[in-house]
């Protein structure tokens, strides 16, 4: 149907009102193709279809909702012709407190505002223009698999298989879409050059091991109830979504007893719903107020010195590690006895803006209520030194006792020690042949210069007579994912980069939309969605639960599913029994992965007809959970920990033997960021910015969904303070820039920041206009590509800025 | 007769807006158009002292949607009888009969009623009537993450929740119409009145 006849129609439902007799007659008049064209139209222009199909037969389906945020949530269909019409949550079951609901959040429940987006990718596209210029044409689904094949042959010819690359990417975790299919298609190709760290946990998830030996820190979300103090710590889980209901277990804490303070330079919708308290605190200072509350810890013994000595390595001149009697120690570090500068309150007040009486009233606080959590967030790792606060944050429970503890919390990544987790089933594993791996923070170097990268920039898998990679990335793939880009730092130097075809030779993406990511690339594959496709996901973090994600409707224009569309470039590279397990399709694989699931664990899943037609199961919480470290605390000797001394290491060896003690120190230290009111920038560029999770957008997802936009539109978020000094107002567009780049965009006044910082939400979609300002609030204009020391993590929360009313 | 009402403690409240949008989608709206809105209320200063900053300020989240007054002012002044009141209580608009005249929507003192430039007619919360007649509740209710919102019978509702009141800002004097939300205060609005920060989102 052409655009042309499509303006006609809706011209005619508009002159009219539309009885769903003769709108039913006209779609069964044309055919199925067209019909489903009109509908879809409709549900985006002209007509609320609950009402226009309300006495029609409805089937619900079972689906879920697998984005990247914290959480996994059941989601419900309502189809009808073909149509999803309606988008319900986990209803049709008891909301039990052991086993809540896992209800939906915006963003699922906007989700058949993304299945019929009008900008959703309909046909195979080639770039006519520049990289990055958008300028595409549409060509066959023939011509387009065997130019990514025909490359992908080329390359590997040329250079070998360590020059294709596939980057981390998460828009879609179905397992039948997401970037793991073509994971799975390049390894059974010979393999790639691989990534290690995400853009969520780098440094907790390199820094947690060095204080604990372990990641499994936490413990069930049930043993919140029996804590009598919650501290926040840039931890925001009403907006961010650490697991799904997450918030609702903080809101029990509380009913059960808990007070709850939120430290945030926001006041976030967890410190309006959850908290008891806020305290702003300057980006980036976490470190320095947790070391001033280890002095009022520490002077003021408050300190657990026999819990801590026992378990821990480094606290004091008398345990320090073997070989480092000499060195430093924490508490030297704390009373300034090394470097002359005690961590007072005072101290930290200069860093922090908290006032130096609130701090020690934190710390007297966190040292006298018994059992207390410190709860680390992610956002405040994600900075020039991540890994510090990391260690930090490690480091004050077990001053106090609160580990291995009902009702404490070691801190740390945190994931729980009690297996949260479902059994399953998927693809079969592939190994990846290709030994290397580089940070995935790293990998526009290692387009521009991955022959020079060694061990010193994060490679890993490097042989012992091998000091570099062997090859620059050439091919990169990109599959269900915006961090090419628009989620990476520093925009304007990866755009450079990308651009330039001598250095990744072929570019290839598949998504739903043409975002700055897709822009980028050679070849531009349209894929479904994962509700017209075959499925499931799981819980990660939090609630043991397995979703079924079954096929809802049939894929529209003719998208294809991530696996569907690595199964066609795999014939074309003689793959195709290997990567289809002879011919499987989606559905194939989901019945498989469901009997397997079924026929291994009945206790778990039960009866395989049940399971299917309710489209979930959840692992019901069990009263009095494991504590993390529990067995550590009984018996610390027949228990060791996985750290070299076995003890907790407030003091690494390790770190030490790193021998850059002024950004790795052995023990937590406050490290001044290079992008800081303290540094030199801070002259031009006074104000510090940050990008957080929005409820808009999981990262970019659905950034381009006027639901979406309307609920949360995308602002620059700015005290009062600092907007009356610059003459700006509520709605007044506003000039954000330093010297990476800029962006114009509508201000959000309010009390609801601190003084002194900007908020910007991250993941909006990188616009820029002629001369390359963006017009969308990409945070990535204004971030750095520069990694962390340790863990080579990204740093995209260290921003300064100035602002001014355009 | 019965009268159906809402409750949301606020307290609860974290402003997620899965109520509305669990509205939006199941009513079909275009952006525009919200049955159920979440108003963000807020105020108060900054006090700098040296190098620190202490806030004094707060701010509540105010899900709020038709209210499905006993006297409902949008009722009598529908030139065209469209707007009826059930046996529940629920204000409903019958959009067939419906000829867009705006006055139902003039006649509310809180927004519910809004306009369909394109249908030309007024539409508004149904309380979810086909959904509650089955057996259901109503979107926004099942939606809520924080299990902030109830509904029910309105005097059921009064007797659970002591204190529960309509008289939260921003919400408009209720005269003698008798609407049928009502709402624990958040605390953090005892003692403080706010004003709207989130205009552009209601």
């Amino acid at each position: 149907m052409s655009k042309h006849d499509d303006t006609n129609l809706l011209d005619r439902l508009n002159a009219a009102t539309l009885s769903r007799r003769s709108f039913l007659k006209w779609s069964a008049a044309a055919g199925a193709t067209a019909a489903l064209t009109t509908k879809v139209d409709l549900i985006n222009g002209i007509y609320p279809l609950e009402k226009a199909l309300a006495a029609g037969d409805v089937q619900i389906m079972p689906t879920g909702c697998a984005h990247n945020c914290g959480g996994r949530c059941v989601l419900k269909a309502h189809v009808q012709d073909g149509v999803i019409v309606r988008i319900t949550s986990d209803t049709d079951r008891p909301d039990d407190p052991l086993d809540p609901q896992l209800r939906a959040c915006v963003r699922g429940r906007s989700y058949r505002r993304r299945v019929y987006a009008p900008d959703r990718l309909k046909s195979p596209l080639r770039r006519t223009g520049p990289r990055g210029s958008g300028q595409y044409e549409e060509i066959s689904w023939e011509e387009a698999v065997t130019a990514v094949a025909d490359n992908l042959m080329r390359i590997k010819e040329t250079y070998g298989n360590s020059a294709i690359y596939s980057h981390y990417a998460t828009g879609a975790g179905s397992l039948t879409n997401g970037s793991g299919n073509v994971a799975r298609l390049l390894d059974l190709y010979g393999g790639r050059l691989g990534y290690y760290n995400n853009y969520s946990w780098a440094a907790i998830q390199a820094a947690t091991p060095t204080v604990y030996g372990t990641q499994n820190t936490g413990q069930s979300r049930l043993d919140w109830l029996n804590s009598k103090l919650i501290l926040m710590w840039g931890w925001n889980p009403a907006e961010m979504i650490d697991g799904t209901n997450t918030m609702y277990f903080v809101k029990r804490a509380r009913a059960a007893g808990a007070k709850t303070i939120i430290i945030d330079p926001r006041h976030t919708m967890s410190a309006v719903g959850l908290a008891d308290e806020w305290i702003p605190i300057r980006p980036g200072t976490d470190t320095a107020m947790m070391a001033a509350m280890a002095y009022v810890i520490i002077t003021e013994q408050l300190a657990d010195e026999e819990f801590v000595n026992k378990y821990a390595l480094g606290y004091d001149a008398d345990h320090m590690p073997e070989g480092y009697e000499n060195a430093e120690s924490f508490k030297a570090y704390i009373l300034g006895e090394s470097d002359g500068v005690p961590k007072t309150p005072a101290w930290a007040e200069e860093y922090t803006g908290v006032p130096a009486d609130t701090i020690a009233r934190i710390g007297r606080e966190y040292g006298t209520t018994k059992p207390a959590m410190l709860y680390q967030g992610y956002g405040i790792q994600r900075r020039a030194y991540g890994e510090q606060v990391v260690r930090m944050g490690c480091t004050l429970p077990v001053l106090t006792g609160n580990v291995g503890v009902s009702g404490g919390w070691a801190s740390g990544i945190a994931f729980a020690v009690s297996s949260e987790s479902t059994p399953g089933a998927g693809f079969p594993s592939v190994a990846n042949p290709v030994p290397y791996s580089v940070p995935c923070f790293s990998y526009t170097d290692a387009i521009l210069r991955g022959k020079e990268m060694g061990r010193e920039d994060g490679i890993i898998g490097l042989a012992d007579d091998e000091q570099t990679l062997p090859n620059s990335i050439k091919f990169l793939y990109n599959c269900a994912g915006n961090c090419l880009t628009n989620q990476h730092g520093n925009i304007n130097r990866t755009h450079e980069i990308l651009a330039d075809e001598t250095l990744a030779e072929f570019i290839v993406t598949h998504d739903h939309f043409l975002t700055p990511s897709a822009k980028m690339s050679d070849i531009v594959l349209p894929a479904c969605t994962w509700m017209e496709t075959w499925g499931m996901a799981a819980n990660w973090k939090y609630g043991p639960s397995r979703i079924l994600m079954p096929q809802v409707i049939e894929p529209l224009y003719g998208t294809k599913s991530d696996y569907a569309i690595a199964a066609m470039i795999a014939e074309r590279l003689g793959i195709y029994d290997e990567y289809t397990g002879g011919g499987k399709t989606e559905e194939d694989w989901y019945n498989e992965w469901v009997d397997k699931m079924v026929a291994d664990n009945p206790t778990v899943y039960g009866d395989r007809d049940s399971f299917v037609e309710r489209g979930s199961m959840t692992i019901p919480y069990q009263e009095n959970p494991p504590i993390a470290f529990a067995d550590f605390i009984s018996d610390p000797e027949a228990n060791p920990l996985g750290t070299p001394s076995g003890k907790i290491e407030i003091f690494s060896a390790a770190l030490a033997a790193r021998n850059n003690p002024e950004e790795i120190p052995a023990i937590p230290k406050f490290i001044i960021e290079w992008d800081s009111p303290w540094a030199p920038v801070a002259e031009k560029y006074p104000l510090q910015a940050i990008g957080t999770h929005y409820m808009h957008r999981i990262h970019s997802t659905l950034d381009n969904i006027d639901w979406m936009d309307e609920a949360f539109p995308q602002r620059a978020f700015i005290n009062v303070n600092d907007a009356k000094e610059r003459g700006i107002a509520e709605g007044d567009l506003i000039r954000v820039w330093n010297d990476r780049g800029e962006m114009k965009i509508p201000a959000r006044v309010t009390p609801r920041i601190m003084p002194g910082v900007v908020n910007i939400p991250q993941g909006g979609w990188y616009s820029p206009d002629a001369e390359g300002v963006d017009q969308r609030g990409c945070t990535n204009v204004l971030t750095s590509e520069k990694p962390t020391p340790y863990a080579y993590g990204n740093t995209q929360q260290t921003i300064m800025v100035q602002v001014e009313k355009v | 007769m019965a009268q159906y009402g809402f409750y949301v403690d606020l307290n609860a409240c974290i402003g997620c807006k899965a109520c509305q949008m669990a509205c939006k989608d199941r009513a079909g709206n275009e952006p525009g158009i919200n049955w159920r809105r979440v108003i963000e209320v807020g105020g108060g200063e900054w006090r700098q002292s040296g190098t620190s900053w202490t806030p004094d300020i707060f701010a509540y989240f105010l899900p709020t949607a038709c209210h499905h007054c006993s006297n409902p002012p949008c009722l009598p002044v529908c030139p065209t009888a469209a707007i009826s009141k059930d046996d529940n209580g629920i204000v409903k608009i019958n959009v067939e009969q419906c000829i867009g005249c705006h006055y139902c929507e003039w006649a509310c003192l809180w927004g519910a009623p809004q306009f369909y430039e394109d249908r030309g007619i007024v539409d508004k919360c149904d309380f979810c009537k086909d959904i509650v007649d089955a057996g259901g509740s109503p979107a926004c209710v099942e939606a809520c993450p924080m299990r902030a919102m109830e509904w029910g019978d309105i005097e059921e509702l009064r007797a659970s929740h002591p204190g529960a009141t309509f008289a939260v800002v921003p919400l408009a004097d209720p005269q003698d119409f008798g609407p049928n939300s009502t709402y624990t205060a958040h605390v953090a609005s005892t003692d403080r009145v706010g004003e709207i920060l989130n205009q552009e989102e209601i």
